[in-house]
């Protein structure tokens, strides 16, 4: 066990534990204000909870009420990355990067000798004499992580790094990522699933400051249980009671689908499992009247938005969407608020026990 | 369909004063009550430039009493500059950096200096360290005597000088960025490291310019130093004090005088207004990246 973590912030209302294996890489994920950068920021002694603690390969990084043990960020060996490169503006990007070896007390031959490897390591040893304000955001983002690097941190940060790249230099900055991190250990906050599913090895869900889902990442992202989950993963998904191979949902409505395989051979409690049904938008049809026969499931729902998805329309409707073709769409003559039934077959969807 | 309709202004939209026009949005009379204004400061100033008799200009302001109150500003306000800035700095860091019980009283009573009248500053300090005063008392028994010495004219400025130099500071330590300090810290760097190599080379240019502003404010000081220090030709008679007694007696020299002030003046203003356009500060300015 490499870090053992948990923290109260009752000012942001905050309150989670994790831990992360030595080697691992963690993806957080949440919207907006769950509080994520604030375990960042925690962790490299920028944010002090109220209490909690943070032990790192048997060294504490604090521990307050109890206790009162905390370690500045200088004494904590821990390489910070985040969403603004904020490289030292005067100073050149060898200096940036020979600046973490520096200040650990190394002399300033050997830490330039240090800086002009991790450079090297991020394929950008010819900006060595440019100053920052020469760089684009690429190329300065891969200098703030040869210069988080050449400190050697025990346990790397990374709070969004590519959230302020542009489509051409976030894919070249991802795959040095992928090679840095393997073997490291890492916390990486990010909104990107592709983040998540290339360069972590299992991912928390955080909402309102609590962490409402953790797992291997295409565990969470095959079976979301929580609704952001669910939104990443590009699922429809709905919450209910388990019940003889199809989930009853809290309005009554019910849907057929197939069980997990793992779970089905297990014996189910009486009076049923809190569990969730799981479907893609592209498996859903659309129809103006109610069809006939056929056992398929069938959502009668008000049309909120239409907007573009690659070459489909998405149809979102309440908390479920539907993908179909521009052609479909301009036949049902959709509109806002048109009343229509999402129709989908029990064999496209999966039901698995919250 | 929408078309955007562009105000029509009553210049072409060609190139003025070397960059490319763009709307901005200005009324006109905004332009006539603004050159009200202007003329305010600058008429004045001619109206004295007018009265300069220039022929006599040389002989003026080199008569003994000039020379010497000349000096003895150069070197009082200097002096002063170095206090402020040896006691601003760490002012305006733990203004602007540390949280401690008392800060925004404390911030709030650093500015008094400013809004109280000299002259008023020149008697806190005279009831403090004169003669009789608070401390001044204890201090005539070892032998010092503060109150009308060339140190007294250098407190009266530092006294009126430095919440200037610490509020501008302030505000200069606020926008240089706390974030690059964390970065460094993040990266081992200790408090005295980050704040050698990280704060101060950040807002250096910040600095120079309102040391360069504190100096020119420490030149023209008046009231306090008056008050405090009296007007001792060589000891404690700085320039505005010897320009105020040779209005009573020579009003030509104090005119060739008021002059050599102002156009001081005018050298400071134009060292600090050249100070955003520095290599050092464009370096920093965002917009500067290609």
């Amino acid at each position: 066990m490499t870090l053992e973590f948990n923290a109260t912030i009752a000012a942001r209302n905050v309150k989670l534990e994790l831990t992360l294996d030595a080697g691992e890489t963690l993806a957080i994920m949440g919207p907006n204000g769950a509080g994520k950068s604030s375990v960042v920021q925690m962790l490299a002694g920028l944010l002090k909870p109220d209490s909690g603690s943070a032990v790192l390969q048997g060294r504490a990084l604090f521990s307050l009420s109890p206790g009162a043990q905390w370690l500045p960020p200088h004494e904590r060996g821990l390489g910070v990355l985040a969403q603004d490169p904020l490289l030292f503006p005067h100073l050149n990007v060898l200096e940036n990067v020979a600046f973490g070896p520096r200040s650990q007390g190394r002399g300033k031959a050997d830490s330039r000798v240090s800086a002009a490897h991790w450079l090297q390591e991020v394929d950008a040893s010819g900006l060595a004499t440019r100053l920052p304000s020469q760089l684009s955001g690429g190329q300065a983002q891969r200098v703030a992580l040869a210069r988080a690097l050449a400190t050697e941190p025990e346990l790397l940060l990374l709070d969004e790094p590519m959230a302020a790249l542009d489509v051409n230099s976030a894919p070249f900055l991802r795959s040095l990522l992928k090679r840095v991190l393997a073997g490291r250990s890492a916390i990486i906050v990010t909104h990107s699933v592709l983040d998540a599913l290339l360069l972590a090895d299992r991912i928390i869900v955080m909402d309102g400051g609590r962490i409402v889902e953790s797992g291997p990442t295409a565990a969470v992202l095959a079976h979301p249980r929580s609704a952001f989950a669910a939104s990443l993963a590009g699922l429809n998904v709905l919450q209910g009671v388990l019940e003889s191979g199809s989930l009853l949902m809290r309005d009554g409505g019910r849907v057929a689908g197939r069980l997990v395989s793992a779970f089905a051979e297990a014996p189910q409690p009486a009076g049923g499992l809190e569990g969730m049904a799981a479907f893609a938008p592209s498996a859903v049809s659309v129809f103006l009247a109610p069809p006939q026969g056929s056992p398929r499931n069938c959502f009668k729902v008000s049309v909120g938005e239409l907007e573009p998805q690659g070459e489909q329309i998405r149809v979102r409707a309440g908390a479920l969407s539907a993908d179909i073709s521009p052609a479909a769409a301009a036949e049902l003559g959709l509109q806002p608020g048109t009343e229509v039934y999402f129709v989908v077959k029990a064999a496209e969807v999966v039901l698995y026990p919250a | 369909m929408p078309v955007l309709v562009l105000p029509k202004t009553s210049r072409p939209a060609a190139r003025v004063h070397g960059r490319t026009w763009q709307y901005t949005g200005v009324p006109r009379w905004v332009y006539l009550v603004a050159a009200v204004g202007a003329l305010f400061i600058l008429l004045p100033l001619a109206g004295m430039v007018a009265q300069v008799n220039w022929g006599q200009f040389g002989a003026l302001i080199t008569s003994e009493p000039s020379v010497a109150a000349l000096l003895l500003s150069l070197k009082t306000a200097a002096a002063s500059t170095a206090l402020c800035i040896v006691f601003g700095v760490p002012l305006a860091l733990l203004l602007a950096r540390a949280q401690f019980f008392g800060q925004r009283i404390l911030r709030a009573l650093i500015l008094l200096p400013l809004v109280v009248p000299p002259v008023v500053g020149g008697l806190a300090l005279l009831y403090t360290f004169g003669r009789e005063g608070l401390i001044g008392k204890s201090l005539t028994v070892v032998g010092i005597n503060i109150a009308f010495s060339t140190t007294a004219v250098i407190m009266a400025q530092t006294f009126v000088a430095l919440p200037f130099l610490v509020l501008s500071l302030e505000g200069t330590l606020r926008t240089a960025g706390q974030k690059y300090e964390a970065v460094a810290a993040t990266l081992g760097a200790r408090p005295g490291t980050v704040l050698r190599r990280i704060t101060f080379p950040l807002v250096l240019p910040g600095l120079i310019s309102v040391a360069v502003l504190s100096f020119a404010r420490c030149l023209g000081e008046f009231g306090a130093t008056l008050t405090f220090a009296g007007s001792l030709q060589g000891v404690t008679r700085t320039l505005p004090l010897e320009i105020y007694l040779q209005r009573e007696t020579d009003p030509e020299a104090a005119v060739a005088l008021s002059f050599l002030l102002i156009a001081v003046a005018v050298l400071v203003v134009a060292l600090t207004y050249r100070a955003p356009k520095s290599p050092l500060r464009a370096l920093m300015s965002p917009e500067a990246a290609p």
